[in-house]
């Protein structure tokens, strides 16, 4: 049986390694290849570098850094932000990525996805869909759930899914930072619907949450940012008490 | 030296990167001559087999790949490409192994592709040397070879259990990505090259 994953997310401004709440208020917490290679060695499954640069220069190191990520570490890693174009997603691979995941510029273009994948192959295409509920329907967002969409979210991971992406990046932009568990419901819906994996992302706050989104949200994967960098929860007592609860992880 | 066969296919970095870390010598070439020379080969790819299949006959190295008589080592799509046959694009492959890669079958609760760590088992010969049953190792494909007489490590994935690794003779492939599969696929490329 295929283990469930866990996936820490770094997001990453010139080089460095920070976090914020709501994409604001950013924190630097610490450099990204030596991040990478501590949590490779904790037990992380795979790893997730999101370029939040704004400018052209930032960009210029992101490309640059993933070339040393993959020199480093030695568990597979998507990079992601700002991807618009198939020259950007080859660029990227080019450095080393083992995936890129692409969200609003798929929205924008959706015919971006099925570019890419059939190209370099689904397993390379991680879709991002950022959503959250609005007057009772999930609503995909862009530019870091600031700006609503037309689009629906299960029915845009099920187009998605037929345009080649081989994951579904799921972000509750009404959970993300709060700490509070995932939206386990919307993600239960999607692994239903979907034949491609699904990772879980916004809201982690403790190995229950975790646990809770791999169980009852039915996620290939749990993807978390702050409680792993500021050290709240360790990766291996984490699995420790996942495999306790008997979901299968990779110890 | 080691060489890993470069026909425009993919993620040869991660390869070059795991080959570093290691701290071997290692060379991408389509060099006939280069590959001919060199201690090991090894055959990357990924994305999709027919695509690669392709490009191979258009290097012109299949041929060349078969006539080796050293170690080498298909990876993930590379190793495919070993096979007799992949029912992606419906390819015919080099058939150095006496195996059909096939698609999984859809299966209630079960996802495809099949990406991820999953573990390994009935592990036979020295590329497994020092690997434990059980190990885990990192997976990402839709395709899958078959259970032959060339299967050297199985993976159970829903309902299917399907060759994790392949050997005959000289010639050795996994389906899995001992590159991106921490410190046991490190052990594993560390095997290979000392066959």
């Amino acid at each position: 049986m295929v283990a469930k994953r866990i996936i820490p997310c770094l997001d990453v401004k010139d080089g460095k390694v920070v976090k914020g709440i709501h994409f604001v208020d950013l924190k630097e917490v610490g450099d990204a290849i030596e991040m990478g290679v501590a949590y490779a060695r904790e037990g992380a499954d795979e790893l997730v570098y999101l370029d939040i640069s704004a400018s052209r220069e930032g960009r210029g190191t992101f490309v640059d850094l993933v070339g040393r990520i993959a020199l480093g570490i030695d568990i597979p890693f998507t990079v992601g932000g700002g991807i618009s174009s198939l020259e950007d997603a080859s660029r990227l691979l080019d450095a080393g990525a083992d995936k890129i995941s692409i969200n609003s510029a798929a929205v924008a273009h959706p015919e971006l996805i099925t570019r890419i994948a059939s190209k370099y192959g689904s397993q390379f295409v991680v879709c991002a869909i950022d959503a959250r509920c609005i007057d009772g329907t999930w609503r995909v967002t862009t530019h870091g759930g600031t700006r609503p969409t037309e689009r629906e979210l299960f029915s845009w991971a099920r187009e998605a899914q037929e345009r080649g992406a081989g994951e579904i990046l799921f972000t509750s932009m009404d959970h993300d930072g709060t700490r509070s568990g995932y939206a386990c419901e919307q993600l239960a819906r999607l692994s239903e619907e979907l034949s491609i994996p699904v990772i879980a992302s916004g809201g982690a706050g403790s190995i229950a949450h975790i646990a809770d989104v791999l169980t009852r949200g039915r996620a290939d994967a749990a993807l978390a940012a702050s409680i792993f960098h500021y050290g709240q929860i360790r990766i291996p007592e984490l699995k420790k008490e996942l495999q306790a609860q008997g979901i299968n992880v990779r110890i | 030296m080691i060489a890993i066969i470069d026909y425009a296919c993919g993620n040869i970095e991660s390869v070059r990167s795991a080959l570093g870390r290691l701290g071997c010598e290692y060379e991408l070439t389509a060099d006939p001559a280069r590959i001919s020379a060199a201690d090991k080969v090894l055959l990357p790819g990924v994305g999709n087999a027919a695509e690669a299949m392709q490009h191979l006959r258009e290097s012109g190295l299949t041929e060349v790949i078969r006539g080796l008589r050293k170690p080498v080592l298909g990876i993930c799509v590379g190793m495919q490409l070993m096979c007799l046959t992949s029912e992606e694009g419906l390819t015919e492959g080099m058939g150095l192994f006496d195996c059909r890669v096939r698609r999984f079958l859809p299966e209630e609760g079960i996802k495809v592709p099949h990406m991820g760590w999953n573990t390994i088992g009935n592990l036979e010969g020295k590329l497994f040397k020092g690997i434990p049953e059980g190990a885990f190792v990192y997976f990402v494909h839709s395709f899958r070879p078959d259970l032959c007489c060339d299967t050297i490590a199985t993976c159970r994935h829903g309902s299917t259990l399907f060759s994790a690794a392949l050997k005959y003779e000289n010639f050795y492939g996994t389906q899995f990505h001992p590159e991106k599969s921490g410190g046991t696929g490190a052990q594993i490329l560390q095997n290979f090259l000392a066959l």
